[in-house]
């Protein structure tokens, strides 16, 4: 291409991209700011200024006036009630930069979007309403940006036409701030006085204040020096997927996370610890001799060792953290409340981890003044500091190093919604200080000597289902066939083992864990084990699956229809449950979460226990559990 | 070959390419039955430019799709044949049969109803024709206000309904990509483009697009200020109406009858990039299915429309 005859090329050549995100309070312009960016940068159409004329005139809060915030005021719902609701991307772009603007919520609920947007971005504009200073919301939003790991902050103290553009107002809330915020560890924080109504410091300086002698907010997003994040940091490559068109190429194809590679330089594959080279860097535009942070490529290697998806490609030198339990800031983003204990899939870079769950809060952090509080739970916008444990190894680095390899999200394994965001703070030592004590005789040693294979046969239903007649007939059947097993049954071990425990939520969850962690050593020692549990959750029956093995383990889901259940009523727990006597029981305030698949599923209405019985011991036949004479 | 370490492509272009082709892979990687919804135009060049680069060598490991409302230009038909020929990719073409049988079409039906129709039920019958569980779209946030609030990976439940209240939140690259038998995903591998950084990607990469967005003479006709060209004789003409030959070009492509035309002088990519930079109205003026309420974006979108 002729760089002399497209003079927009060698323009363009230089330009780089900022991403920013603005917050601050509701009413304290965010909207218009964003609004007066685009009009005075000429990034709006004389249609959409047509368009916004009009609106301004129906829905518009500034008289006669063009209402700017309605340019960004998206969807139709939050037209009407005048506030933002969500985040909402803006581009503009100079010819020094190209901007991508993340509109942040300033509304009290809605700190799971201000969130959201701050994990994109490399700057925050913070508003403060000169006529109110320095806010507990701006002291929150504040707090939220140096958690995510902005560095730059500009202070745009707005509305100054309407304190009659006075320095001694500016100075105060400037020190206010700046003695609240030391303790934030942001690198920089400019203090700007602008209106963006009247575009006053927007993109030039202004005349009402020339007290003021530091750079319009436009010079100052297009000048900031904004270091990479990631290019100096260890070379970390999460592959996202295994690119095999053919036998003679496998290729990892991935985003370099941080770091560089180049041909030749020995990697390590970070949870197996294996090791090999880089034999190319391959892209649709030719092989590279080095690749770095940001680009997206495919590498392939010297040796054919074990890679896949979720595997993180690391230095030698500087490898990432490997752990089971590790601590981290957690911002819960559900109206669910978050359930220690309880199963949750978990996404660091490309690991998808499907077995993880929240240990324990250690406490929960007061948004306004950085308190730590005690808590047993987190709720919607609540942040706390965790520990967090995975059956599987997690790879990462700490948050506050490397933004890449350090965040993650919590997803709810029954709703799929995305329940909460982390920051990675470090992994527990002392758990990792705890080395499996290798055993010379394992599990296949134990269960040859009873000549049997050890499995966990779950039973899942509703209490009077008829799960525990059924369990103990099949136990009474693999006894007189001379095979060894043990029987679990939740009210026995609700006798002893977790005696300590109630019927809430997140006991029920901690009575499931432990019954897991038992079958678990008695598959160890050989047996087969038979379980019998209400465990409503999915999500907790998916945990003890995980826990024991998919091979393993064997789901029987006993299908009794509840009112089937309340006429046999085995035990009179149902009328009590209904006349209030006992609280949070499935089936009648408490929900049951039917297995989707389970590997056995008797509909027992109508059957006979012995006929059910029957069918389960066919079912451990069939995958080579038992031989049926 | 080892490539020079001088990348011709300025850093912010090379910065979304990247962010496009992670967004892809995360797809590919998450779902069983991707699909590529390809529209012919600007954004869908680009967007397959892209798929090819972010699984090469590979071939690409899903069909395109074109939902034709068998009112597209005759040149989009053609080049979106030519286009599955030359890169060598299956392509589906899926036309909603009972709109057909029914007579639905842009003029005698409105702009509204054959939208709803032709595009949106077409495109939701295909999905669930071809069982796709996630579909990518070219969408671009700077779009359109709806569009700015848009998720990358937007889930859509069971009949691909679209509620914008209760969308999964997104941080950083970790998408949440967890989805039931019968819910979809729409991906919107493109959304942090903008309008000129399309055109200055296609300039620098020397994609191919539909000629109908260079400037040439073609019939057009004047209608409540906007420039229809006569592509073929569907288009029923007034007395008072005779087709003009002007030169225009079009900013956005969509069914002829709704796609209002911009006389311009821009022959060449440069040219149309020369001209973005002091256009001074924005590219969906010149839709016709946008203006019929201002939140009508909104509204398709629930209703299952890209």
């Amino acid at each position: 291409m002729d760089m002399e005859a497209s003079p927009c090329v060698g323009e363009a050549d230089s330009k780089d991209q900022l991403r920013f995100i603005t917050c601050g309070s509701v009413d304290d312009g965010k909207s218009t700011l964003i609004g007066r960016l685009l009009h005075d940068s000429k990034m709006i159409y004389q249609d959409q200024l047509r368009a916004l004329a009009r609106d301004s005139a129906k829905h518009g809060t500034t008289g006669g006036d063009i209402d700017f915030a309605l340019l960004v005021d998206g969807l139709e719902a939050e037209r009407q009630q005048g506030i933002t609701i969500d985040v909402a991307h803006r581009f503009f772009t100079t010819s020094h930069r190209s901007f991508v603007v993340a509109d942040t919520p300033g509304h009290e609920q809605y700190t799971r979007n201000m969130a959201t947007g701050a994990s994109n971005a490399q700057l925050a504009i913070i508003l403060i309403d000169a006529r109110k200073g320095v806010l507990a919301q701006t002291k929150r939003h504040s707090f939220i940006c140096s958690l995510l790991g902005i560095r730059h902050v500009m202070l745009a103290v707005n509305k100054i036409d309407l304190v009659d553009y006075r320095k001694d107002i500016f100075d105060g809330i400037v020190n206010d701030y700046v003695s609240f915020a030391s303790e934030l560890g942001f690198a920089s924080i400019t203090p700007l006085p602008i209106s963006a109504r009247y575009g006053d410091n927007i993109t030039k300086r202004s005349r009402n204040t020339d007290w003021y002698q530091g750079q319009s907010l436009l010079d100052h997003l297009e000048t900031i020096h904004i270091e990479s994040e990631t290019t100096d940091l260890p070379f970390r490559f999460p592959v996202q997927w295994v690119n095999r068109p053919s036998l003679d190429f496998r290729g990892y194809a991935g985003t370099i996370a941080s770091g560089s590679i180049s041909v030749g330089d020995e990697i390590i594959v970070a949870v197996s610890g294996l090791s090999s080279r880089v034999k190319r860097i391959v892209t649709y535009d030719g092989d590279l001799a080095v690749a770095g942070a940001g680009e997206a490529v495919t590498i392939t290697l010297e040796d054919e060792i074990d890679v896949s998806r979720g595997d993180v490609l690391a230095s030698p030198t500087h490898r990432p953290e490997i752990a089971h339990q590790f601590a981290a800031h957690l911002i819960w983003m559900d109206q669910e409340p978050m359930v220690p204990g309880r199963s949750y899939a978990f996404r660091i870079g490309t690991q998808s981890i499907t077995s993880g769950s929240i240990s324990c809060i250690k406490y929960k952090v007061d948004v306004n003044t950085r308190k730590q509080v005690a808590a047993t739970t987190l709720g919607l916008n609540e942040i706390g500091f965790c520990n967090l444990a995975t059956v599987l190894p997690a790879t990462f680095d700490p948050y506050r190093i490397n933004r890449r390899t350090g965040s993650l999200i919590v997803i709810d394994l029954s709703t799929n919604r995305t329940v909460g965001a982390g920051m990675i703070e470090f992994s527990r030592r002392r758990t990792t200080n705890i080395v499996q004590q290798p055993q010379s005789i394992g599990k296949r040693e134990r269960s040859a000597l009873m000549h049997q294979k050890p499995c966990v046969i779950w039973f899942t239903g509703l209490s009077g289902s008829g799960k525990s007649t059924i369990a103990n007939i099949v136990d009474q059947k693999l006894f007189a066939m001379s095979h060894h097993s043990m029987l679990l049954d939740g009210d026995n071990l609700r006798q002893g083992l977790n005696r300590d425990l109630e019927f809430t939520e997140e006991d029920r969850v901690e009575n499931i864990r432990r019954a897991g962690e038992a079958a678990r050593l008695m598959l160890e020692a050989g047996l087969i084990v038979i379980c019998s549990f209400i465990s409503p959750y999915k999500a907790d029956r998916n945990m003890v699956r995980s826990l024991v093995g998919n091979r393993e383990f064997v789901e029987v889901f006993v299908d009794t229809p509840i009112e089937e259940c309340i006429r046999r009523d085995p035990k009179g727990l149902y009328s009590k449950a209904k006349s209030g006597q006992i609280k949070n029981f499935t089936g009648i305030d408490a929900p049951y979460e039917a297995p989707s698949t389970p590997e056995l599923h008797l509909k027992a209405s109508g059957e006979r226990p012995e006929h059910l019985a029957d069918r389960v011991l066919n079912c451990l036949a069939e995958r080579g559990f038992i031989t049926l004479r | 070959m080892i490539r020079l370490e001088t990348h011709t492509l300025p850093r912010h272009l090379r910065r979304l390419e990247a962010e496009t082709i992670e967004i892809m892979r995360e797809a590919v990687a998450a779902f069983k039955s991707p699909v590529m919804l390809y529209s012919i135009g600007k954004d869908s060049s680009v967007m397959l430019h892209l798929a090819m680069k972010a699984f090469y060598p590979a071939k690409l490991p899903f069909p395109l799709m074109h939902i034709d409302t068998t009112w597209k230009f005759r040149e989009m038909i053609t080049f979106r044949d030519e286009t599955a020929k030359r890169m060598g990719v299956d392509l589906i073409v899926h036309v909603n049969k009972d709109g057909i049988a029914r007579g639905i079409n842009p003029i005698d039906s409105g702009s509204a109803l054959h939208t709803q129709v032709m595009k949106t039920d077409a495109l939701k019958q295909a999905l669930d024709l071809y069982g796709f569980d996630a579909a990518f779209g070219g969408a671009r946030r700077d779009e359109e206000k709806s569009r700015a609030k848009e998720r990358i990976f937007s889930f859509r439940s069971v009949g691909h309904v679209w509620d914008p209240r209760n969308q999964r939140p997104e941080l950083w690259n970790l998408f949440n990509t967890r989805i039931r038998q019968g819910e979809t995903m729409r991906v919107f591998a493109m959304s942090n483009w903008t309008e000129l950084e399309i055109w200055e990607y296609i300039m620098f990469e020397k994609i191919p697009v539909v000629p109908l967005y260079f400037a040439r003479w073609r019939p057009v006709v004047h209608r409540d200020g906007t420039l229809i060209m006569v592509d073929d004789e569907r288009l029923p003409l007034l007395q008072s109406e005779t087709p003009q030959m002007r030169r225009i070009r079009f900013r956005t492509l969509g069914c002829y009858p709704l796609s209002g035309a911009i006389e311009s002088e821009a022959t060449t990519i440069e040219d149309i990039v020369a001209e973005m930079q002091v256009a001074t109205v924005s590219e969906r003026q010149g839709r016709l299915i946008d203006t019929d309420e201002t939140a009508s974006m909104e509204k398709k979108k629930r209703e299952g429309y890209f």
